[in-house]
């Protein structure tokens, strides 16, 4: 028995959960609801859990639901390999394995009294989510709120529905689209083309960052340019975490495990290593 | 009625040029406006000016022969939009349309280059802020391309 406890809290043990609901959100984007304890905070923002499908694998996943919201996980993510394929044909009832929640949050506290930008390209919006809920949830603490939203196409866009909401919530929602035909009314071009009009003093901004790591190379080069502190800019990494807690080494980036150290990173940290070609 | 010199001097585009150059310019201005669906310009025609965005946005596009339009960009308020009027020979090279109701500064590309002959300080100072945005808009194509979001992104 008391193996069983030391097991079942051993954070390397997925704890068996059922899917409660499933959302298509883009034709290859899906977000899955999984149950979970009730009572506390489950995780905070910028965290991620360990997902298994029995018989595939597990994957690392960041939560895309609200911190505040009890006795749900919220997981957004985009069929792209054999077991998120697989997590993708998952319906309500089914059963996976969870781990976690893993990793640093984004440090909100940080940008207390000020400014805020969030850069998040494609499917970087999914991690940037909660922080967008715990913002609305405080919003008088914050001075100007902007979110800056880049994706491939219209059609690809996430959360459209939500992105209303949050301009009625007080936050400045700019988006933009790398490709579209007449039909989009919206800015077309890269996200980083919106850093320079966003509606925020530079000196007292703080800026969270998602997407791929390229584009969040271009974002971090244009908030600086714009005048924002590179200490005052956060990324979060993505590298093919195992264990999650630091032991196994496949996250390894430089000096950094980004599962223990990471995922959120302060710009400064891997702003060097992020156009080493390898790590 | 305000004139255009300050309305030009507000425009982030010559943000902090010097007054005696943008007196120069004021006499290659003018006030445009452009409804939802009107063209700026064509791809092909004579590039005779170029514009600064007021108020607006506007996509600039390219038609591929028997295919529907592509918008490869937006610009709008603050932006700058043209620089063929700046290298021979003088010819638009996509098509710009309003997507909204835009209201612009229109500068006139011959009474600039003219200036710009007479005055090298001033041409000089034109190509330092355009270089600028040829290569902002180069470093964005560049990302554009590796379409980042892309499977693979």
């Amino acid at each position: 028995m008391a193996d069983t406890a030391v097991a079942s809290a051993s954070p390397l043990i997925p704890h068996p959960r059922r899917i409660r609901r499933r959302v298509r959100e883009t034709a290859d984007t899906f977000t899955l609801e999984i149950e979970a304890d009730d009572g506390g905070p489950l995780f905070q923002p910028g965290q991620f859990s360990m997902l298994y499908v029995f018989g595939t694998g597990e994957v690392p996943i960041s939560m895309s639901g609200d911190p505040r919201r009890p006795g749900v996980l919220v997981h957004t993510t985009r069929a792209v390999g054999p077991v998120t394929r697989a997590m993708a044909g998952l319906r309500a009832g089914a059963a996976l394995g969870v781990r976690g929640p893993f990793g640093t949050p984004w440090p909100l506290e940080a940008a207390l009294g000020n400014d805020v930008v969030l850069v998040a390209g494609g499917i970087g919006l999914a991690p940037l989510r909660p922080l967008v809920y715990e913002v609305i949830a405080r919003r008088p603490d914050f001075g100007q709120v902007v979110l800056l939203y880049g994706a491939r196409s219209p059609d690809e866009l996430l959360f459209g529905r939500e992105l209303e909401r949050w301009r009625a919530a007080g936050i400045v929602v700019s988006i933009t689209v790398d490709y579209a035909t007449r039909d989009w009314p919206g800015h077309v071009g890269v996200v980083t083309a919106l850093v320079p009009r966003a509606p925020v003093d530079p000196a007292r901004t703080t800026a969270f960052v998602c997407g791929p790591e390229i584009m969040m190379r271009f974002a971090a080069d244009a908030l600086g340019r714009r005048g924002v502190p590179a200490a005052r800019i956060f990324v979060s990494m993505e590298r093919n975490m195992k264990c999650a807690v630091g032991f196994c080494g496949h996250c390894q980036f430089g000096p950094s495990f980004v599962c223990k150290d990471g995922p959120v990173l302060a710009w400064p940290r891997v702003r060097g290593l992020l156009s080493v070609r390898e790590v | 009625m305000e004139t255009l010199e300050p309305i030009l001097a507000r425009h982030l585009f010559f943000q902090d040029l010097d007054a005696r150059h943008l007196a120069l310019l004021v006499g290659c201005a003018g006030n445009v406006r452009f409804p939802a669906g009107a063209f700026l310009f064509r791809a092909g025609q004579e590039a005779d000016r170029f514009f600064l965005i007021r108020e607006g946005r506007v996509a600039i596009e390219i038609a591929p022969p028997g295919a529907a339009a592509h918008t490869v960009q937006t610009v709008g308020a603050g932006d700058v939009l043209g620089w063929s009027w700046l290298i021979p020979p003088y010819h638009w090279k996509f098509d710009a349309r309003a997507v909204e109701d835009t209201r612009a500064l229109a500068l006139d590309g011959k009474c600039l280059r003219t200036k710009c002959e007479a005055d090298h300080d001033l041409g000089y100072e034109l190509l330092k802020r355009f270089a600028q945005i040829m290569e902002e808009r180069l470093q964005a194509t560049r990302l554009q391309l590796l379409d980042v979001y892309g499977a693979r992104g």
